[in-house]
């Protein structure tokens, strides 16, 4: 009992798990966190580097025949967000040791956090296509190990398996889109793609790249129709939805469109697919977050809304757009992230998550509050926030776009259900008239309240420090958005500008929204629910399984002569087709009387063995048949002067028939199921495949003779890999890399025999007892 | 098949439990077929055919042999001790079980593969050292990686020898 206040405040289960497990995983979380805290302290250390003399780079050679390298650079974008990945990583992993406390699998989750920590790291400091997917792709999995971690509840399951097909189908399209823009663009090095006219030379590639690589980021960022997997994904333990779902990943989607807007951003497609895309966004998410009342469904559709902001800010494009998209990026990962973090807490400590059934948690939770308070007010946009300069810039962007009204409008429908949206989450719960809860909220321990109120406090010093953000932090990100050099300065007060009155209107509108009629605008207003994007893929997902059912039932029949029969017709397809043109002549059938006597004489046995073999009555006398065949093989590799063939094929041969006796002493009596025309079927089949094998051959040997790769083996071989057996060097030498993946396959063959004949006899052994 | 009068003095089939003298039954059985003079030639051969296959495997990179032909010759010799004695007898002859042969051979392959990296070299490239080591004249990766071969042969054909044989 290390924390006595803190079983207190926690119900039953944390308090019965207070043992040295426990312990174990809150010393791991703070170790995790002093990790997290190093590598922000080390990206920290660039800001300077990087704001003076450009990006820093570092790259390893991977696989240059395919333009892969470990590439990673630091700009100004890469630190904004490594820095907010470490950073909120840190006081996310901190935040866990209170929230997940004494759970189980406490461990496991921290490992799962700390993969994904590491990825997303990884995705904004990648300075190559390849590399930069890859870590994509490991967002992607972290992120449905994450949402599922409750894997008991099915909803839970279900929301992670979504989110995974989603974001996996908007990944695979991502990859094509990458390797498009590689081939268009001569290289896979991302600052290299970014120097290059690949958007503006009007490449015939650019199109379908640019779709291609917006499906990845819009599923991803949960742009619309795709945003329905993000509320979904609330079912995750409520650190995650702070960290993945709200600050870092699902800003993936934002940042590799920020990214590589130097090479494909400027384009009226460009501006069409990211603005149109964007405001549908936050429209949808806007609408929304207000017709919501569970804390983290408000908080999901208002981050939909704020990542519509962000894709419409760089669709419009330009420096001003840009400095509203990155100061807003940063805003709301820390109001966000309080946000989340302070549901967390209400909910882990009152049992309840509907805005309405809270109140007056303020006295029980004063650190919460504060903190909830100043996220409120940064979401709202009121100075001196970072939000309010970013919503300055965006609203002054969307002045200056070709379509100024729509976008405004559209922004201030936003701003305005973001200031509900908060409020319903930093207001409602805890003022007012208190409320009976399942649990009765007790102290809420410091490592608990210390997450969101850092990070609130942080929001409200960087408005406050907006100079220095301006210079250090913002400046270089938005040059590395924009493509060229640029100096941002950026003032609380600018004057009575056309920007200050739409953003006081909409916070005036927002906070009267809520304080007014805040229960029947919502009731005026929830006629509409907007579920067909996730009724489509609810749709298609049933498709998929009835076309995989289907498929599976014709290819995976379940009756080994099947199997057999589908690949060897494959095969003989795949392999007859370009003999289909070859002229008769050209199989030099004339030819066959050349061999000497004796080799004439093994091949008539070899023949009458495998008619044996095929029609034998007893499965005995077929094996003993085969054998036969083989070593008369085997034979034939020692009249070539192949004497280690030759002494493979007499041991291979030798053991194949003893195993294959073992296993027939195993079957019952062969006795004859199949059909005279399946027979048929079945002989045909066969003759078709040994005589387009023995046409293959034909074909062959009439190549010519003593090929380059021949003559370089036998060349070689004493010379440069110190031996005379060609056959063993090009075993154990030259062509190594392929040895070791056969005796892989010879590994995993056995172990694979060993559990098929092993687990029926254990079955049964069970059974008996 | 059961018939413990079939079992023959030096089968021995002291199985620690009930269901372990059950899966040996049939071996039992078969231990009936198999003639005196050929167990009694297998328990000779098999240490034999061993050396013959450590030969084949040690002069495989000048002459016909190696890791693949070395391990398949004592796989064969193997199982003829197993099918002349008994699994239990095979599993004795083996000392550790054939699955760790192939955990040893996929490591010792492995590891010559991984040794030239150290010195800064691509993977499995071939290192040969001037010096003697015991009776090796030039000792040399490829070498260790044609034991990981020969272990990885025996281990595999030997656990599916086995199982097959056991149930």
């Amino acid at each position: 009992m290390a924390n006595p206040g803190r079983c207190g405040m926690v119900s039953g289960m944390a308090s019965q798990t207070h043992t040295r497990a426990g312990f174990g995983g809150r010393a791991a979380g703070w170790l995790l966190a002093l990790l997290a805290f190093f590598l922000f302290a080390s990206l920290a250390s660039c800001i300077k580097p990087v704001a003076e003399a450009g990006p820093l780079r570092f790259s390893l050679s991977w696989a240059p025949s395919l333009g892969v390298d470990f590439a990673l650079a630091i700009d100004g974008l890469s630190l904004v967000f490594g820095m907010m990945i470490t950073g909120i990583g840190g006081l996310i992993f901190i935040y866990s040791i209170a929230y997940m406390g004494g759970h189980p699998r406490l461990g496991l989750f921290l490992a799962e956090l700390l993969l994904f920590m590491l990825s997303m790291l990884g995705l904004a400091l990648a300075d190559n296509l390849i590399l930069l997917f890859i870590f994509w792709e490991l967002t992607s999995v972290s992120s449905y190990l994450l949402i599922g971690f409750e894997n008991e509840k099915p909803e839970a399951r279900a929301a992670a398996l979504q989110a995974l097909l989603v974001t996996g189908a908007g990944g695979l399209a991502l990859l094509a889109g990458f390797l498009l823009m590689g081939a268009g663009g001569g290289t896979m090095t991302i600052s290299a793609l970014n120097g290059s006219s690949f958007a503006h030379g009007g490449h015939g590639l650019y199109l379908p790249t640019l779709i291609l690589i917006c499906l990845g980021a819009f599923t991803k960022s949960a742009q619309f129709p795709f945003y329905f997997w993000l509320p979904n994904a609330m079912a995750a333990p409520t650190p995650v939805s702070a960290y993945l779902h709200s600050a870092t990943m699902v800003k993936a989607g934002i940042y590799l469109l920020a990214r590589l807007s130097p090479a494909l951003g400027g384009t009226p497609e460009w501006r069409f697919l990211l603005v149109g895309a964007g405001t549908l966004t936050l429209l949808a998410g806007a609408y929304m977050a207000v017709i919501k009342t569970d804390l983290k469904q408000i908080l999901a559709y208002s981050t939909v809304g704020a990542l519509g902001v962000f894709t419409m800010a760089l669709g419009i494009g330009g420096e001003t757009a840009a400095q509203a998209a990155i100061v807003y990026i940063i805003a709301h990962a820390f109001y966000k992230g309080t946000l989340f973090m302070v549901a967390g807490i209400i909910h882990h400590e009152t049992g309840i998550r509907e805005a309405e059934r809270l109140g007056g948690l303020w006295r029980a939770m004063p650190a919460t509050a504060a903190a909830a308070l100043l996220a409120l007010l940064s979401k709202a946009g009121l100075p001196p926030f970072l939000t309010f300069l970013g919503k300055e810039t965006l609203l002054k962007a969307t002045l200056d776009s070709p379509w100024p009204w729509i976008l405004t409008g559209g922004v201030v429908i936003v701003s305005i259900s973001f200031v509900v949206a908060g409020a319903a989450v930093g207001l409602m719960p805890f003022y007012g008239p208190g409320k009976d809860y399942p649990k009765t909220p007790g102290r809420v321990p410091a490592t608990f309240w210390m997450g969101p109120l850092i990070l609130a406090a942080a929001g409200l010093a960087a408005g406050l420090g907006n100079g220095w953000m301006d210079r250090w932090i913002v400046s270089p990100a938005v040059s590395a958005v924009v493509g060229k050099q640029v100096q941002i300065h950026s003032a609380l007060w600018h004057g009575l500008t056309p920007e200050l009155g739409l953003s006081a209107l909409a916070v005036l509108l927002g906070f009267g929204v809520y304080f007014i009629w805040s229960r029947r605008f919502r009731s005026a207003i929830t006629w509409w629910n907007p579920h067909p994007p996730e009724w489509v893929y609810h749709a298609g997902l049933r498709a998929l399984d009835a076309v995989a059912i289907r498929i599976n039932r014709t290819l995976q029949s379940g009756y080994l002569r099947y199997y057999i029969i589908i690949s060897v017709a494959t095969a003989l397809l795949v392999i007859a087709a370009p003999l289909a043109g070859v002229a008769p002549g050209e199989f030099h059938l004339e030819r066959w009387l050349d061999g000497h006597a004796h080799e004439m004489a093994l091949a008539v046995l070899m023949l009458l063995a495998a008619v044996m073999a095929a029609t034998a009555p007893a499965r005995m006398t077929a094996i003993v048949a085969l054998g036969v065949v083989g070593y008369g093989m085997a034979l034939f590799f020692m009249f070539f002067s192949a004497p280690d063939l030759a002494m493979t094929q007499f041991g291979i041969e030798t053991l194949s028939v003893i195993l294959m006796v073992l296993v027939v002493l195993r079957l019952p009596p062969q006795k004859k199921y199949s059909s005279p025309p399946s027979r048929l079927r079945d002989a045909g089949l066969a003759i078709a495949a040994g005589g387009v094998v023995t046409a293959t051959l034909l074909l062959a040997t009439h190549f010519p003779q003593g090929s380059a790769l021949g003559d370089f083996f036998a060349d070689n071989s004493y010379i440069s890999a110190h031996g005379r057996n060609v056959v063993n060097v090009i075993l154990v030498d030259f062509r190594a890399f392929d040895t070791f993946g056969e005796i892989t396959v010879v590994s995993v063959a056995a172990i694979g025999v060993y559990s098929m004949i092993r687990q029926p006899a254990r079955k049964k052994k069970a059974d008996n007892r | 098949m059961n018939d413990p009068s079939a079992r023959k003095e030096e089968d021995i089939m002291k199985a620690s439990d009930g269901a372990a003298a059950a899966a040996h039954a049939p071996v039992a059985g078969k231990a009936r077929a198999t003639s005196l003079v050929l167990s009694t030639a297998a328990t000779y051969l098999l240490p034999l055919l061993l050396f013959l296959s450590v030969y084949a495997l040690a002069r495989g990179h000048n002459l016909p042999g190696g890791g693949f032909i070395g391990g398949i010759i004592a796989a064969s010799a193997f199982s003829l001790f197993a099918i002349t004695h008994d699994a239990e007898a095979a599993h004795r002859a083996l000392r550790l079980h054939p699955r760790l042969y192939i955990v040893i051979g996929l490591f010792l392959a492995g590891g010559a593969g991984l040794a030239p990296m150290v010195a800064g070299k691509p993977f499995l490239t071939a290192l040969w050292a001037d010096a003697p080591f015991l009776f090796i004249q030039e000792p040399n990766t490829p070498l260790i990686f044609d034991t990981g071969v020969y272990l990885v042969v025996i281990g595999g054909v030997m656990t599916i020898f086995i199982s097959l044989m056991e149930d």
